[in-house]
This record gives structure tokens, sequence and C-alpha cells, in this order.
């Protein structure tokens, strides 16, 4: 039997750090208020005051802290970048995630003794590109875009040395992650460069007779009747109409969920389970990792006796965006 | 807050909105301005995020009991506004329960906007400010004293 996973959980404030660390997670993942990290939401992530303060009770509370500066550095001012990882390094977070390779590159050079994670926004999908990213940056950590099977997880974790973290639970967009430039077709700005996708200022929702209609910087994304779910106002997740139907053409709006996994995600060595969701409320993040918290330590005596308990699954389907669950590429029988 | 006690989602009775959509509109605008100057006072909210909100027009409607409470932010204050003369720059529209359930944090908007339970129509970014800007208030532990509640 393998030791359990760490249970990695999202922080968008104070609150919400505070709520993963008293539920039960192992390490916490953040941003700071700018678009370094690509939840640069109006309003979300820590200033450098909170971000200490949250340190503080994390590691008091034998939590680590992640820090995220998982966007790509624009033209002219790379000295931003650059800040934010002597920040990170200043504050003494954990480890720092990682996406760009001039960033690693400086992080490695400038502090040697820094842990460093390679960021889903990194993208990369094979041992080799992994392994490389140890050998130039001594990369300890790498988090897996969600678009790879349960045996080809297992694969590349039997050719690395790098501990594997995966996602858990959360949103699903098309897992292009760190190539994906959909947000930029429609208003020009994308979370690679200005750390959001589909930003609010382009997003309206609009009440009409029986129905709301989503539009981003005027493309009629989705039309909701007024029992149906709604998503997040992205293009992937939209209904258009394609050779005469319309449909989710794209994807439809749902959200990642392993719970029934577990054993197998254990048993392959998967060293660390991510929860999405730094944009969501301090609620969601009680809820979420109270129960992840619960499913994997009823693993902790071996997983002979495993069952989901019905009660995780409503609590997660319930936070579930369009209210639906999958477990995405785990288990797709084509690659 | 005593993570034990749950709000249940509920919807008021039909016939109440209708009363309450024929009283006075002014107590329950006061009510939430009181509460969010409360806040403003103890310094809970962020004063970057409160530089948003300066003049915007936002309007909180209770469907199950027909009342609804328009409010601004001018120099330092909210202020309730009892007879707009504009459309919101924001506004929210939901059961009473889904407020509760928001301001007790039993509940993440995201959640109840997914389930079509709470609607946010006007200015997207402003919303996300509030929200955000909730969010991250660090509520003092007795219960008693959270702001919005008691008034």
């Amino acid at each position: 039997m393998s030791a359990l996973p760490d249970l990695i959980c999202p922080a968008g404030s104070l609150p919400a750090l505070k709520a993963a660390v008293d539920n039960g997670a192992d390490a916490v993942y953040l941003g700071f208020k700018n678009d370094t990290n690509a939840r640069n939401f109006a309003g979300l992530n820590f200033d450098q005051k909170n971000m200490a303060e949250g340190i503080r009770y994390a590691h008091a509370k034998g939590c680590e802290v992640l820090l995220a500066i998982n966007t790509f550095p624009q033209a002219g001012r790379v000295g931003d970048w650059q800040k934010a990882v002597d920040a990170a390094v200043d504050l003494g977070v954990d480890a720092i995630i990682l996406a760009d390779v001039g960033l690693l590159d400086y992080a490695a050079r400038r502090h040697p003794q820094q842990r460093l994670h390679l960021s889903v926004q990194g993208s990369a999908t094979s041992y080799e590109a992994i392994n490389f990213a140890q050998r130039e940056f001594n990369v300890r950590r790498a988090v897996l875009p969600r678009v790879l099977t349960l045996a080809q997880v297992e694969h590349v974790i039997k050719n690395t040395t790098v501990e594997i973290e995966v996602f858990g639970f959360g949103s699903l967009c098309v897992m292009n992650e760190g190539r994906c430039w959909l947000s930029s077709y429609a208003c020009g700005e994308s979370p690679n460069t200005v750390g959001a996708c589909s930003p609010a200022k382009y997003v309206k929702w609009d009440k009409k007779p029986g129905a709301m209609e989503t539009r981003l910087n005027g493309i009629l994304i989705d039309r909701f009747g007024d029992d149906e779910p709604a998503g997040y106002p992205t293009l992937c997740k939209g209904r258009f109409e394609v050779q005469g139907e319309t449909y989710y053409a794209l994807e439809e709006p749902t959200s990642l969920n392993v719970v029934s996994i577990l054993p197998e995600i254990i048993k392959i060595g998967v060293k660390a389970i991510k929860v999405e969701g730094r944009q969501r409320s301090p609620a969601y993040v009680t809820q979420v990792t109270r129960t992840l918290r619960a499913a994997l330590d009823s693993l902790a005596a071996g997983s002979e006796r495993f069952h989901v308990k019905p009660a995780w699954q409503a609590e997660l389907a319930k936070v579930s965006e369009g209210s639906q669950a999958t477990l995405g590429a785990y288990n797709r029988p084509w690659r | 807050m005593d993570s034990k006690f749950t709000i249940p989602k509920f919807q008021l009775p039909g016939f109440l909105a209708s009363l309450v959509g024929k009283l006075p509109q002014w107590p329950h605008s006061l009510a939430l301005v009181a509460g969010l100057n409360a806040a403003l006072k103890m310094n809970l909210l962020p004063v970057d995020e409160l530089a948003a909100l300066e003049d915007k027009l936002f309007r909180v409607r209770v469907l199950d009991t027909g009342g609804e409470a328009s409010y601004t932010y001018r120099n330092g204050l909210f202020r309730p506004v009892f007879t707009p003369t504009r459309e919101p720059d924001l506004a929210f529209a939901a059961n009473l329960s889904a407020y509760l359930q928001l301001l007790a944090r039993q509940e993440d908007p995201d959640t109840l906007f997914f389930n079509r339970e709470l609607e946010i129509t006007g200015d997207t970014e402003l919303g996300l400010i509030v929200k955000n800007m909730l969010d991250a208030v660090e509520w003092p532990k007795f219960p008693g004293r959270l702001p919005l509640i008691h008034h």
C-alpha cells in the first residue's frame, strides 16, 4: 500500500486558506494579486501582508503553502515575474509553481535552495518533458495536464523520479493547459497573457423571458432555460450551431471528480491530488476539502474495504459546474 | 460559526411576495446599508476594492418575500437609494434562503449560480469585485457580531 497522496487545496482569500487548513488540506496553493498567476480576478488573491499571515496560519498547523506564478512573462515586463519569484522566496513559501521556462531558469539559478514545481500550465504530459525540467531546473514535482488516462499517468510515474501531482476535483475546461487561446480568440485576453480566462469585463448575463443569455465580448455563448444549470461563460463551454444542430460543440459544463478511482490513483504512486477553484468562495473550499479528506482518510488502512459514500458524491455534485461530474480523461478508452 | 447549524434551502409561499411587494421598501434598505457601514467601520472591507464601488447603483431583490433594496457607495459610506431613477449597475435576485446561505458562508455563490438559485445581472466585473470582497472579509468569530446579520 502506497502512502496517501497530499491533498492540495485552493485559496483565493485568507478565509478560503483558513478553511482549507482547518478542513484537512496538506497544502494550499495561492497567488499574488496581479497577473503573475492564472486566477488574476478582481478582488481575488493575496497582497504580501495577507500572504504572510496566511503562511503563518498554515505553517502553524503543519500545512504547506505553494505559490503559483504560472502565467507567461509579457514582453517588456519580465522583471515583474522575476520580482514575484524573489518575493515568494522572501515570504518563505514551501514551493513555487512555475510554467515559463525562462522563469524556471531564473528561479533555479537565483534561488537554488527553493523548491520548484512545474505548473499544469507548463503543459508537460510526457516523462521526457518532466525529466528535462528536473535536469535543467531541479524541478521536484510536476502537475499533469488533465488529458492523460490513468495508464498514461502510471507510465509517466514509472519513468521519472519527479513527484507527480494530478487534478482530483474541479471545473474542467478543454484541458489544453498553457496552450489554450480560445479566450484570446473571443476577447484578446487569455490566462497565458493576463492571468484570466474570459475576463469578467467581457461577460454579460442577460435575463430574457424564460431564459438567460450569456455573451462573451458580444458573442452569444449559451442560452439557459429557467430550469437548466448554468456554467462559466467560456467559449469551450458554449452551445453552438454546427451543421444545423445546436449543442455543446467542444464540451459540456462539468466537473472532474476522481473519488471513485482514488484506490487506483494511490496504487500507481501519485504524490499529490489537487483541487481546482481559487476563484471559488470559502464555502466551496470547506465542502470539497472536508469531503476529499474523509475519502482519503478512509483509505489510510488500505483499499480493500473502500466504498464511495453517497454523501461524498452528493456534496461534490452540488458544488460542481453543470451539476455533473466525470472521470475525464482518466478512464477514456481511446488515446 | 457553528458548522453543525445549517440553513436549509426553502422557498417562502407566493402570497408573501405579493403582500410584501405592497409594503414600503425602506426598512430592508436601511438594514442592509447599516450592516455594510458597520463592516466599513470595523475596517473589514479592503480600500482598493471599495474605490471600484464609488457611485455605483446596486439592487438586491429577494424573490420569495418580494422585498427589494437599492443602495450606492459614495464618499466612504454605503447609502440607501429609496427611489432609483436608473437601472442598477449590478443586480442580485434570489430567494431569502440563498442569501442566508451566502451570508453564513454555507454555500458558494458560484454553486448557487450554477444551480440557478442566484441571478446576477449588470456589470459582471463589478459583481466579481463585490463577491471577492465579501469572500475576503474575516468576519469576527462571535456570530452575534456578524455585521450583515446583526443590525
